[in-house]
């Protein structure tokens, strides 16, 4: 039978390294946020003509728009986020592309205020705060039958951190090379995917307790490991059919919801990873109280001896 | 049971039936209803909010004053055309604007929320700071002191019974309009003070120009005083100033706050690739099922099927808003729809293996998986409740609210079809020879090494 839970110090090691690297991205590049947050404007235009990017940057330099952003999204169209711009701003600036470039029609306008950002940072973090309480509550009171619910609840919580940290790692290295921020939608798809890994890690430890309960008196890491491999075709599978309709998304619809895609993606990849691979093993690890050996087994430097 | 069975099969068909007759034709109502809503991302349009400076409204007259704002807004907004607008007060002092497939120019969008749609200015000296500049020169509001408060001549002073004319010799457009009591007294203050010289007309923050695309800045010939006119208009200039002027004025400033505007030509290819992406998700979900779980899979792809014409059916009948990021919950909902069923296969499997019948795995498989599938949706059901206070609290919140509600009632619906379909479709098995051939269950008595 497949033995995952034997390989588990390997299994944390990988997860560590990637954690690491969301989190040197996270402490370099940081997260940009979106105008829905920091207020400014998006002007969506569509050029006639192939127009350079680099071309394009220099004119709205010239034009004194020094902090803009330029993101190419397909044949002649780009986007331009800047400050806030009112109509006459915007009409202007147009006017001015236009006739350096030749006629180009505007497909979107977003603008937000200063003061329609910051309440919606605030919304958006007071939902978060409360989807926080609510998942803990949720994972109380679906733990409340295991044999050791703190155990249990401390595993299904550290496994959610690791995938919402894995997702905002991916989105920093996005912004940091392609300059994706994080809009309202990313949001949305961070905590419907923390929804989602819970619900996984919760499929997977049911049962455990399930067989555990059965009785029959075998040591508690084969118990999981059996409990993982008896659910691994339901938990790969449920993952895989909303993977299948995420990957559509991506795909067809495209730029306008990439965002929210990719964070669904990678929520739902890191998510189902982390219920087979890092919350049962935690368990385990907890159980038997072998954290010294984890840290021996690690090769780090001056703790060469491998047991 | 089989008689139980069949009776649950035809409700089922029913309800099905019924669903497909509202959800076709998709565009146009259902049972008296509309079409499906489409957002403002998918049909193009405007989102704006305004804010309204009530400063110099006293407290108690706050209410009255917003209610002005949204009468003179729905004069401006009505003439425009937009089939199902909303204005509405959010709030103490802001006004959500949403004109659904509208393709109007920038001038039109500012025009909507402007005090002063007309202003008239004077030449600026050399020192003084100018409002306006163009070929003429430099230009600043013309002011009158009256009752011991300085004023700017403009269109808020006009009655509402502006009109347009031609002049009979030259057949000149002329824009006819009466100044009221205040208007009356500045504009003879003013104009009695600039004989012989241009006063300038201006639109926000350009002049007016005429049908030549010259500044309209007459020289004025004499003190005016009750009635006046502007001359060299376009027609078209003419007769959109003219219905402005009527719609009147809006009693305090407004100031745009959030705003968002969408070509409708965009829109419609998102419809196109979200349809494209919808079908496709849908085929390799029902494609995996099929090829996993054989005979069980087919039936949870025709509860797959039965759930997203109901999805759309509630959608119409509820007269849910579809915009991109709802149909991304749509969507996403048909790959969560199923997890239900493979909750239950697996189930299923395994009790065909510990030696039951079909009959039996199917009613242990169903029963035993139910509890896993509830606990399982329970966190969505939070996730979805809090995303949806959250986009009711924002102003941006049409994508957020419109994923939430989307996948809340495609969840809610799964839990039914994946449970209750699926089940009924199977016991159709029961008792029959293909029962009896395991590998339509996907259980291969061999190659089972678990």
């Amino acid at each position: 039978m497949l033995n995952i839970v034997g390989k588990r110090f390997w299994l944390f090691l990988i997860s560590g390294v990637i954690i690491l690297v969301c989190i040197i991205s996270l402490s370099t590049f940081g997260l940009k946020s979106g105008i829905e947050f920091s207020s400014g404007a998006i002007v969506t235009v569509s050029f006639e003509q192939e127009v350079d990017q680099d071309d394009l940057k220099q004119e709205l330099t010239n034009l004194g728009y020094t902090n803009a952003i330029i993101q190419h999204t397909g044949e002649g169209n780009f986007l331009i986020r800047t400050h806030e711009l009112t109509g006459e701003d915007k009409t202007n600036l147009e006017d001015a592309l236009a006739e350096r470039f030749g006629h180009l029609s505007e497909t979107e306008f977003n603008s937000v205020s200063p003061m329609i950002a910051t309440e919606t940072t605030r919304n958006a973090a007071i939902a978060v705060a409360i989807a926080a309480v609510g998942i803990l509550l949720y994972i109380t009171w679906a733990f409340r039958r295991m044999p050791k619910p703190f155990h249990y609840g401390t595993c299904a919580i550290i496994a959610l951190l690791h995938d919402a940290l894995v997702a905002l790692g991916v989105f920093s290295i996005l912004g940091g090379i392609l300059g994706w921020e994080i809009n309202l939608m990313f949001i949305t798809g961070v905590l419907a995917v923390i929804g989602y890994s819970v619900n996984n890690t919760v499929v997977v430890f049911d049962r455990i307790r399930e067989n555990l309960r059965e009785g029959v008196r075998v040591d508690f890491e084969t118990v999981v490991n059996n409990s993982l491999v008896e659910s691994l075709s339901r938990s790969l599978n449920t993952s895989l059919t909303t993977l299948f309709v995420v990957l559509a998304l991506l795909f067809f619809v495209g730029a306008s919801i990439q965002n929210f895609a990719v964070v669904l993606l990678v929520g739902i990849i890191a998510g189902t990873f982390s219920s087979l691979c890092i919350a049962p093993q935690l368990l385990v690890v907890w159980e038997k109280g072998e954290w010294g050996r984890f840290i021996k087994w690690l090769p780090l430097p001056g703790t060469k001896t491998k047991e | 049971m089989p008689r139980r069975n069949t009776l649950v099969l035809i409700i089922v068909l029913v309800i099905f039936a019924l669903a497909l007759s509202i959800v076709l034709p998709l565009n146009k109502g259902a049972l008296g209803g509309r079409g499906i809503r489409l957002g403002l991302d998918l049909q193009g349009g405007i989102h704006i909010v305004y804010k309204a400076d009530l400063s110099s409204i006293e407290q108690g007259e706050r209410d009255s004053a917003i209610e002005g704002v949204i009468a003179v807004l729905s004069n401006r907004i009505n003439p425009l055309g937009v089939t199902e607008p909303v204005i509405q007060r959010q709030g103490n002092d802001r006004i959500l604007v949403e004109l659904p497939g509208l393709d109007i120019t920038d001038k039109e969008k500012e025009s909507l929320g402007r005090v002063d749609i007309l202003k008239f200015g004077e030449l600026a000296a050399e020192e003084e700071e100018a409002r306006w500049e163009n070929e003429l020169g430099r230009w600043k509001p013309a002011t009158a002191i009256v009752d011991g408060e300085e004023k700017v001549l403009s269109s808020q002073y006009f009655k509402e019974n502006t009109y347009v004319t031609r002049y009979e010799r030259t057949g000149e457009i002329l824009l006819i309009f009466e100044w009221n009591e205040e208007g009356s007294k500045l504009s003879e203050e003013i104009t009695g003070r600039l004989i012989e010289q241009r006063m300038g007309i201006f639109e926000g923050d350009e002049a007016l120009r005429g049908d030549d695309g010259r500044p309209i800045a007459p020289f004025v010939q004499s003190t005016i005083t009750g009635t006046g006119q502007i001359s060299g208009l376009s027609l078209n200039d003419a007769e959109r100033l003219s219905k402005q002027l009527n719609y009147g004025r809006l009693p305090v400033p407004l100031e745009i706050i959030y705003d968002q505007t969408v070509s409708p030509i965009l829109g419609a290819d998102f419809i196109d690739m979200s349809l494209k992406a919808g079908l496709i998700g849908i085929a390799l979900v029902m494609l995996f099922m099929i090829f996993y779980y054989r005979l069980p899979g087919l039936m949870a792809s025709l509860a797959l099927i039965f759930y997203g014409v109901l999805v759309l059916a509630l959608f119409k009948l509820f007269g849910v808003t579809l915009n991109l990021a709802g149909i991304g919950g749509f969507v996403l909902s048909i790959g969560m729809a199923v997890d239900a069923n493979v909750l239950i296969f697996e189930r299923m499997k395994e009790e065909i293996r510990s030696g039951r019948t079909l009959g039996a795995a199917i009613e242990t498989g169903f029963d035993r998986a139910w509890t896993a599938i509830r606990d399982s949706n329970v966190t969505t059901f939070i996730v979805c409740g809090i995303l949806y206070w959250l986009g009711s609290s924002i102003v941006a919140s049409a994508p957020v609210m419109g994923f939430a509600l989307t996948l809340l009632i495609g969840v809610a619906v799964s839990m039914l079809t994946a449970i209750v379909v699926t089940r009924t479709l199977l016991r159709l098995f029961v008792g029959t020879r293909l029962a009896q051939r395991t590998s339509l269950f996907s259980i291969y008595s061999r190659k089972d090494n678990a």
